[in-house]
């Protein structure tokens, strides 16, 4: 499933015309950006969390040549899915 | 922030959408993304990430409490790729604090090789 996919059912779904659907479900990935940008958690009920890590710095090897580096520490982004999601995944329809 | 400020956001950039509109369209995102997940789909939004579902098979865990072996059923778990664009964006921030752009380590030589051993390729 794309972007375009998601933009198709939202339209099938809500009598929206096409360019909305599209605008709206732009927006709402742009908004979700923006937030975990400002390192902003974000949570979204029956769906997941997003969260944003601090990484430290670490000591790693390059595994092709095992030669020892510092893997420089980092900002990162997780999902935490919801119990919900979870649960209906494992769920057979 | 939480689905509902998600939804407010989304009224006050689009004008055109009532509270209710708002809320449908964003309730449906995110059912249509769970329906994709539960067919076995895989979501793909640019410069987003990447939704996958991975099957998880069958095996024997630990109560940590008491050390007694329990039987964990196979399942399916959702798991979620940040795209490069999102990637980029988080990491960005201008402390130089825990960020790779920045800190002691920083020099354009180093930056390049932890990056690719932190997020090997994967087939």
């Amino acid at each position: 499933m794309t972007k375009a996919d998601l933009v198709e059912r939202i339209y099938d779904r809500v009598g929206f015309s096409k360019k909305e659907a599209a605008e709206v479900v732009e927006s709402i990935f742009e908004i979700i950006k923006v937030r975990l940008e400002a390192r902003e958690k974000v949570k979204i009920s029956g769906f997941g969390n997003f969260v944003i890590n601090e990484k430290r710095p670490r000591k790693g090897r390059n595994p092709q040549t095992g030669d020892e580096i510092v893997i420089s520490g980092r900002r990162v982004l997780t999902f935490k899915p919801s119990q919900v999601l979870k649960r209906t995944i494992n769920t057979p329809s | 922030m939480t689905k509902r400020d998600l939804i407010d956001e989304i009224v006050r950039l689009h004008p055109t959408f009532s509270r209710r509109d708002a809320e449908v369209v964003v309730n449906s995102v995110f059912e249509s993304m769970t329906e994709a997940l539960c067919g076995g789909d895989r979501i793909e939004i640019r410069g987003f990430g990447s939704f996958v579902v991975k099957q998880r098979k069958a095996r024997e865990g630990r109560n940590p409490k008491t050390g007694e072996i329990v039987a964990v059923a196979a399942k399916r778990v959702p798991f979620f790729k940040v795209g490069k664009e999102l990637r980029l964006r988080v990491d960005g921030g201008e402390d130089g604090e825990g960020h790779s752009a920045g800190g002691e380590n920083g020099n354009a030589e180093v930056e390049t090789a932890p990056r690719a051993a932190a997020y090997p390729a994967r087939t």
